[in-house]
């Protein structure tokens, strides 16, 4: 099993890096824009309130692997024609986008209204409320979620392997479509996931213990 | 005491404002001027509209009708515009001329007692941050705090929670400090410890219109009281005046009378 392995590592090196890569693009993407509209679904007027509402309503209602079909067989139909690789992490951006609009929108709405008004009264500007007296407030109700979220983009990451992108999923298909040894292959899929996800979570609860000021 | 009417050099002049939420009227053509160095105090009924006042002074709420005016200078609203709101910009710019303390203190939790104070020093008065720092911990000393300048709010008790609330508003150098009903969340023994600051803020000559319930404080302290009711103005004067009315505005009786009763 373990020689399996060895034989397998050079293979799937690869593939992991584009895993992380995907992961990354997506988790950094949806992070802009999905602060972006849950500041808006917050503090914007109504219709982009709606707008930014009807988009997470119906994206999260949507199976990921509908959406990502759509975007990469539909679109096309639209004039706008997308390589698998960047018609996957846009489907899969957009679907963590519309989760973090909801982190974002619980985690900000949980700030109680006496301190916007503080932040208003000394004569800070909106942008400036929210970088100096909100964000920080809400980044310790927003972290968890998220980094739970995080951890869902590395394990989504792998439906990319349906449009035919080599990631870590896919190298170890192939793999196991050399060796037709199946067990060994995705135990140590298996394992590099966890391992990813793991280093996050525990990166996560070191966060959180550093922004745990007391509160209420 | 300086009250004519026809003074225009009035530091604050609330000249017939009027708000409505829904049906409700809160504010009714309410005219107040206040000059500079003088403390108001503005007692009467909860529903009253004090606290309302208060908040369309630096904008916290807006009024359908009327002007607020500080050094001249309408508040809310672009001066010729017919009531076009002031640019984000400017409403700040505007709201750092007053200072206001909260009933609920509002310190922010995430910074120390000095950081609260830095932060407008240095985002608003582009203080660096040795100096916000210095300016700090002068006014935490002012409020007898300079040992709690690295505590975080919730180390702290009410009563200094608000002091440094205080400090934190003063601190900006406002015109005028709006003040909240900021006794009103403590518990009584540390009434006394808050009001004492707000004195000697007072006989420095800081603009001050607070709302409270503390009556004895408005009688003592405060160079006139307003008495709202209904959203209106009912009575206006120095306290001496304003408790001789008793036996002639209705109102006011009632509501002494069941102030007298509830607070012995």
């Amino acid at each position: 099993m373990l020689s399996q392995i060895l034989y397998a590592l050079p293979f799937l090196a690869q593939g992991f890096a584009v895993t992380l890569w995907v992961s990354l693009l997506v988790v950094v993407l949806s992070l802009i824009a999905g602060v972006a509209l849950g500041v808006g679904l917050v503090y914007g007027p109504a219709p982009l309130r709606w707008a930014v509402r009807i988009f997470s309503d119906t994206i999260r209602g949507i199976p990921i692997l509908v959406l990502m079909f759509f975007v990469y067989y539909g679109l096309p139909a639209a004039a706008l024609h997308l390589q698998s690789f960047w018609a996957a992490v846009l489907a899969l951006t957009l679907f963590k986008t519309a989760q973090v609009v909801e982190y974002v929108r619980g985690a900000v709405g949980s700030i109680p209204k006496g301190q916007s008004e503080a932040a208003m009264a000394i004569g800070l500007t909106f942008r400036q409320r929210l970088t100096s007296v909100i964000f920080p407030q809400a980044f310790r109700r927003f972290l968890p979620p998220w980094i739970n979220g995080v951890t869902d983009a590395v394990k989504g990451s792998a439906l990319v392997s349906l449009l035919g992108i080599t990631d870590l999923m896919q190298a170890i298909n192939q793999v196991i479509g050399r060796t037709y040894e199946a067990m060994p292959l995705y135990i140590l899929g298996a394992l590099i996931y966890f391992a990813v996800n793991y280093a996050l979570s525990y990166a996560s609860r070191r966060l959180e213990q550093r922004f745990a000021f007391i509160r209420d | 005491m300086a009250t004519s009417l026809n003074d225009t050099t009035a530091l604050l002049d609330i000249a017939g404002v009027s708000k409505a939420f829904g049906s409700v009227e809160v504010l009714r053509s309410v005219s107040l001027k206040v000059e500079k160095g003088e403390v108001v105090t503005v007692i009467g009924p909860s529903g009253s509209g004090k606290t309302t006042l208060l908040r369309c002074v630096n904008f916290l709420e807006s009024y359908d009708s009327g002007s607020i005016r500080i050094d001249g200078k309408e508040v809310g609203f672009r001066e010729a515009g017919a009531r076009q709101r002031r640019s984000e910009r400017d409403l700040a710019a505007m709201r750092a001329e007053t200072g206001m303390v909260f009933q609920s203190f509002n310190l922010f939790p995430h910074l120390t007692a000095a950081g609260n104070i830095m932060l407008g020093l240095i985002k608003v008065r582009g203080k660096s941050k040795a100096e916000a720092r210095q300016i700090a911990e002068h006014w935490l000393g002012r409020v007898g705090l300079a040992h709690k300048a690295d505590s975080l709010p919730a180390e702290l008790s009410g009563g200094q929670q608000q002091r440094v609330g205080i400090a934190r508003a003063v601190a900006m150098e406002p015109k005028i400090l709006l003040l909240d009903e900021i006794t009103s969340a403590l518990d009584p023994e540390l009434v006394g410890e808050v009001l004492a600051v707000v004195r000697s803020l007072a006989e420095d000559g800081m603009t001050m219109v607070m709302v409270t319930h503390e009556m004895a404080f408005a009688r003592d302290a405060s160079s006139r009281i307003v008495f709202m009711a209904d959203g209106g103005v009912s009575a206006v004067g120095p306290p001496k005046e304003i408790l001789a009315q008793e036996t002639t505005n209705e109102r006011l009786r009632s509501f002494l009378a069941r102030f007298r009763a509830s607070h012995f």
